[in-house]
């Protein structure tokens, strides 16, 4: 436990170090802030609550957590440290957990930083925080889902381009999964059993009924489990490429 | 003591690392010389278990560093290829995370970290970010993280490459200072480094051992060993004077000097007072006169291409 907080610490610091977290932050919150009241018609709809805001999370996390994730072991090949790192006296979860744990961190701290929008919504009207909360932490962990792919696929080369355009391919097919255009043309000749699994696989499943409002923590566990397994596969990634 | 038990490694049809079996004891530095491509860097990835092995062990002080990789890995200092450092933290940042993992808390993380600093003279540089340093100021905070723990065993690959000769100079003085309780092996292809410091030297070709002597030891094997090194001023036919020494194996021209000459002793013997006397007897027209001590590149040489020449 000590080493991996030691490594998260440094992480997070490294973002904080350079303009990366500030740049990710401001565009952030830039970005969110348009979609929300522009695109999102957030005060045109009348209603106080988030919605439009969470809306367009999976499609802004496309593009932004592919480019925090991009450079978490690419670079570490590229100048070497993996080889001072992974010869330190740490076990190779310690230093994987510690790495995603501060890129997550640092999408968290993006994230809460968006609460004008929570607070506009209290002061215009008298939305449900609870459903807000659970959106929140839904959206935490869709991110946290898009960063573990990143992770896994930033293992995989020394070229961080490389890296944020495979995360950003694999990703759009996990969004598309549960997309409700894409099961519609499905329908009527593919058996309901592997709709429902396939559906079943996309972050838009999940993250609409959370953001809803439905608590299952079956959406969250689903989310739980994809980041393990990627993270599990980053390991095996970093094992077999450590030679080239 | 680190005990190598037939180290191999394979990386697809290539074995870059053949079989190497070798034991190093504690006040020894151990020089690991070889051709680039030879597999010194991939043995020392090895060693310090950032690579697997296909077959064979490595255990340092009975760790081994497969099955209690944190036990070994605690006990050994490393500075890999290119002293890699992360470039956005300052010298003293970077230290002071290197102190951390390796176990220091509160106080004891400043007193390290001042000592190493004082020990690598790094204290100039130590607000400053690291990729803004020179390639002599990284490579000194690459050595100043492997010595962080005082480690028993010390990895060091290319420790002086690039660095001027103040600096190397320096480097190697603070790694004698080191070695005096402890293990140090060095990856170089720098041969005089391996004079200047080192107590036993591993010459390795293609993935295996084809040397493993003391500097000295090596550098007798040279042909040149002994040789007595003859400049004259006018030319005179030496080899005509020395044909009744039996210890004499030869008369040979420089390659870059028609006036110089090398008269080459037999394995084992020492000519130079014979040589000497023929000189003084003869008057041979010399305005140079010296013993060779017999050059660790000759055999470097050849035991190199040796194995490249059997295959």
């Amino acid at each position: 436990m000590g080493n991996l907080l030691i490594i998260f610490k440094r992480e997070l610091f490294s973002y904080f170090a350079t303009p990366l977290a500030y740049i990710f932050i401001v565009i952030f919150l830039v970005v969110n802030g348009f979609l929300t009241f522009d695109f999102g018609g957030f005060y045109a709809r009348g209603q106080a609550d988030l919605s439009p805001f969470f809306a367009f999370h999976p499609f802004l996390y496309l593009f932004m957590v592919p480019a925090i994730a991009m450079t978490m072991w690419a670079d570490e090949r590229k100048t070497g440290t993996i080889e001072l790192l992974l010869t330190l006296p740490i076990n190779l979860r310690d230093a994987i957990l510690g790495k995603y744990l501060a890129a997550w961190a640092l999408i968290g701290i993006a994230l809460l930083l968006t609460f004008p929008i929570w607070l506009t919504a209290n002061y215009l009207g008298d939305p449900d925080n609870g459903i807000i909360f659970a959106a929140y932490v839904g959206s935490w962990f869709m991110a946290g889902a898009y960063l573990a792919i990143g992770a896994c696929l930033s293992a995989c080369t020394k070229n961080p381009v490389i890296a944020f355009i495979l995360t950003v391919a694999i990703c759009v097919i996990f969004v598309l999964l549960g997309y409700p255009f894409l099961l519609g043309m499905l329908t009527g000749w593919v058996p309901q059993i592997i709709i429902d699994a396939i559906s079943s696989m996309g972050f838009l499943t999940h993250f609409d009924s959370i953001s809803k409002g439905v608590f299952d923590v079956r959406d969250f566990l689903f989310f739980g489990v994809f980041i393990a397994a990627w993270l599990f596969a980053s390991a095996v990634v970093i094992e077999l490429k450590k030679a080239s | 003591m680190i005990e190598i038990n037939n180290l191999t490694k394979n990386f697809d049809q290539f074995t870059a690392v053949d079989g190497l079996t070798f034991t190093v004891k504690e006040g020894e530095v151990l020089g690991f010389l070889g051709p680039n491509g030879a597999g010194k860097s991939t043995t020392m990835k090895l060693i310090t278990g950032f690579l697997s092995a296909s077959h064979g062990s490595v255990s340092i002080d009975g760790f081994d560093i497969r099955s209690s990789p944190i036990e070994a890995k605690s006990l050994m200092g490393y500075l890999p290829e290119g002293a890699p450092s992360y470039g956005d933290m300052t010298t003293l940042e970077f230290l002071n995370f290197v102190a951390e993992i390796r176990g220091y808390r509160g106080e004891e993380i400043l007193m390290r970290v001042q000592h190493v600093l004082d020990e690598v003279e790094l204290n100039s540089v130590s607000e400053q970010s690291i990729e803004t340093l020179s390639k002599g100021f990284k490579r000194r905070v690459g050595l100043a993280q492997a010595i962080m723990h005082d480690p028993k065993v010390l990895i060091l690959d290319e420790p002086t490459d690039g660095l001027d000769p103040n600096q190397k100079h320096h480097v190697r003085e603070l790694i004698k200072n080191l070695a005096r309780d402890k293990i140090v092996i060095i990856s170089t292809h720098i041969l005089e480094e391996v004079t200047a410091v080192c107590s036993r030297a591993i010459i390795i070709a293609e993935g295996r051992i084809v040397a493993d002597d003391t500097p000295a030891a090596l550098e007798a094997r040279s042909k040149y060993h002994q040789a007595v090194s003859v400049r004259l001023s006018e030319s005179y036919d030496l080899a005509a004077d020395l044909t009744g020494l039996a210890d004499v194996g030869g008369v040979e021209k420089d390659s870059e000097d028609d006036m110089v000459f090398r008269i080459l002793a037999n394995a084992g013997t020492s000519i130079f007072s014979q040589v000497s006397e023929i000189a003084h007897a003869k008057h041979w027209p010399v305005t140079e006169f010296h013993v060779s001590r017999g050059q660790l590149e000759d055999v470097f040489r050849v035991v190199t291409q040796q194995t490249q020449g059997a295959q």
